[in-house]
């Protein structure tokens, strides 16, 4: 399909397929297997100015939006769908920045994130909040010139090796969702622990930790927005974001049908390669028609937002990575099918991308809640029309 | 400190073919790369600048389709190129290009070092970067594998030997070739691919560097190449056989008759 890319994305696609190529893949099976976080990796994305795609050019970055962000997500993940979260996750923890945060608080912390010199994180989930993110328990009272936070938040990714989290507490517990407040907090602030790394399915060479805050003394101008705006900021984030997490899916479904071509090319049973079985070729060719379906409705999501900056997003944004996500599943599993009882082994990239896809139907929103998402806004739409 | 460096686009050799009645490469349909030695060249002319500070300049002499070598190493780092570049210079040999570079390189006025990969490989002459030192009657140190120190007097380097390696000490300005222990090139960066994008490349001909008829080119080349031929194929091995006593014997009676021992 012919996506019409600028030179300038083009120049991207070709940058990141060559990391992809020539510097993750040979370390992907490393990473999984020890869980080590990919420092070698981020370095040479650093260096390659791919940290940057999304963010504006006066804060040092690219100013390419989520189509940029999705094209480079994308293009690592046909490789590696959990290294590439350095990065993705990255973008996560800086969209509260991008969106709700005031000048000095771009030009304190954007600059590095763009240069990649520093790493992001999101801090909203908690043990008690997950798809009910209002339920979170973490609160920031304010004293004097601080706001004192206290609680946990758990299954943040990239949390220990970012240096810059956006967090969210309850500034007003009395007031539910509009109580909740948006804050920039620093590794090393004093009160600010991280707790044990979490062994997961897949995105193995992504970390996953807790965040512990006990009286961690936040300085006021660190508050994004104003107090009591953190849930739309949390939502306006998730709008941008999820198209990332599409692109993280799509990716993956991409690198396992290629995958899985090559392999029905060479993989020999009664006497001729699988692939001129039609049984195998029906499934390759809706693994590709599908693949190319969520490419197009991420694509065309991406566009939207960057060319309606403000605007809200949440259905197309939801449906895309709703609709990824899924297909990543599928396309996943029938490609370890292909592969028989080798894609079932180790040795082999598919049953890795299986488990990789898995967590881009949950995080950053559930499919059920994306579902939600969708439904919502299709009533809200209709209702307005009367 | 300014520094230049010297490339070649070659045929991406990784999976080329002979034609076995000329004995020539077989170049149609061939990709052309940045001679793989010249990449180290590159990447330290780059680090360099980044730890001294300065300027890095490439040059290539070539047809004009060279120019995407040129391109290419903007995208790595580099800052301006130049592409020598002029139908009188189409046959050239190692004298005659060594000549033009050097003379291109004078052109470019002051420098502080040349770099070089250590040899091409299309041709694997290794002669091309001190002769370009040669021409330019400046000191030369090959195979380079670390820069040790360097200022703009005087730089200390390791020269790779086959059984170890030489601490040498040369003055500046002075031409280093070098080895691919030097260094890992990095990829291009997005900065560098739309500098390289936008870059103006100027094509000098062989009167913008005062270049003689008669040195350059075919009609500037000494080299006259006589027969093109595959070496014979090696003659197979002996293979022994029996008890490794037997074995044992065999061999050192064999050795002995060929009087190794």
């Amino acid at each position: 399909m012919e996506y019409f890319l600028t030179e300038e994305q083009q120049m991207i696609v070709d940058l990141a397929r060559k990391i992809a190529q020539e510097k993750i893949k040979p370390v992907r099976e490393h990473y999984d297997e020890t869980e080590e976080f990919p420092w070698p990796i981020v370095e040479e994305l650093a260096k390659a100015d791919l940290c940057g795609v999304y963010i504006p050019q006066e804060y040092g970055g690219f100013g390419g939006g989520v189509m940029n962000l999705v094209l480079v997500v994308e293009e690592l993940c046909k490789v590696d769908g959990g290294i590439s979260l350095a990065l993705a996750a990255t973008a996560l923890g800086t969209f509260p920045i991008l969106l709700g945060g005031n000048e000095e608080q771009k030009k304190k912390y954007l600059p590095d994130i763009a240069s990649g010199k520093k790493l992001a994180a999101f801090g909203l989930t908690e043990p008690e909040a997950g798809s009910d993110a209002t339920s979170m328990r973490t609160t920031a009272k304010k004293e004097g010139d601080y706001y004192v936070l206290n609680g946990t938040k758990c299954f943040i990714t990239n949390a220990g090796d970012a240096e810059t989290y956006t967090v969210f507490a309850k500034t007003n517990p009395g007031r539910g969702p509009r109580g909740i407040s948006c804050f920039i907090l620093e590794k090393g602030m004093k009160g600010f622990e991280f707790g044990k790394k979490e062994k997961k399915m897949g995105i193995r060479a992504s970390s996953t930790r807790e965040l512990i805050f006990n009286n961690c003394m936040v300085p006021r101008e660190n508050l994004i927005g104003k107090e009591g705006h953190g849930l739309l900021i949390a939502q306006g984030t998730l709008d941008t974001s999820r198209p990332g997490v599409a692109a993280q899916a799509l990716g993956i479904a991409a690198g396992a049908l290629e995958e899985a071509i090559s392999y029905a090319r060479t993989r020999v049973q009664f006497g001729q390669p699988i692939s001129s079985f039609q049984a195998i070729q029906h499934m390759l060719a809706d693994m590709a028609t599908e693949v190319e379906a969520a490419r197009c409705l991420l694509y065309q999501t991406a566009r939207m937002m960057d060319a309606n900056p403000g605007k809200r997003t949440t259905k197309e944004s939801a449906m895309s990575k709703l609709y990824a996500s899924e297909v990543a599943m599928r396309v996943t599993t029938n490609a370890v099918q292909i592969f028989g009882g080798y894609g079932y082994i180790r040795e082999y990239p598919v049953e890795k991308m299986m488990r990789d896809a898995k967590i881009t139907q949950i995080y950053e929103g559930t499919s059920q809640i994306q579902r939600n998402e969708i439904a919502l806004n299709l009533i809200k739409e209709n209702a307005a029309k009367k | 400190m300014h520094f230049i460096v010297c490339i070649k686009q070659v045929p991406n050799t990784t999976n080329v073919q002979i034609d076995s009645s000329t004995g020539t490469l077989k170049r149609e349909g061939v990709e052309s790369i940045i001679n793989p030695f010249d990449e180290y060249a590159i990447e330290e002319a780059v680090r360099l600048k980044e730890r001294t500070g300065g300027k890095a300049t490439v040059i290539t002499m070539g047809p004009p389709q060279a120019e995407t070598a040129l391109r290419e190493a903007i995208a790595r780092g580099i800052d301006n190129a130049i592409l020598v570049t002029d139908r009188a210079f189409a046959g050239a040999d190692t004298w005659a290009t060594s000549y033009t570079l050097a003379n291109a390189i004078k052109a470019i006025g002051s420098y502080d070092l040349i770099l070089c990969g250590k040899q091409a490989t299309d041709g694997d002459t290794a002669q091309v970067g001190p002769g370009i030192a040669e021409m330019l009657d400046i000191p030369h140190v090959a195979y380079v594998k670390k820069i040790e120190d360097i200022n703009d007097k005087s730089a200390r380097v390791e020269r790779m030997m086959e059984d170890g390696y030489d601490l040498i000490e040369m003055p500046l300005p002075g031409l280093m070739t070098v080895v691919k222990e030097i260094n890992t090139p990095r990829l291009p960066s997005l900065r560098g691919m739309m500098a390289s994008k936008k870059a103006q490349i100027p094509h000098w001909t062989a009167q913008t560097i005062n270049a003689e008829k008669n040195n350059i080119g075919l009609t500037g080349s000494p080299t006259q190449v006589m027969k093109i031929f595959s070496p014979p194929p090696r003659p197979g091995g002996q293979t022994l056989a029996g008890s490794q006593e037997e074995m044992a014997e065999t061999l050192v009676e064999k050795l002995r008759q060929a009087q190794i021992i």
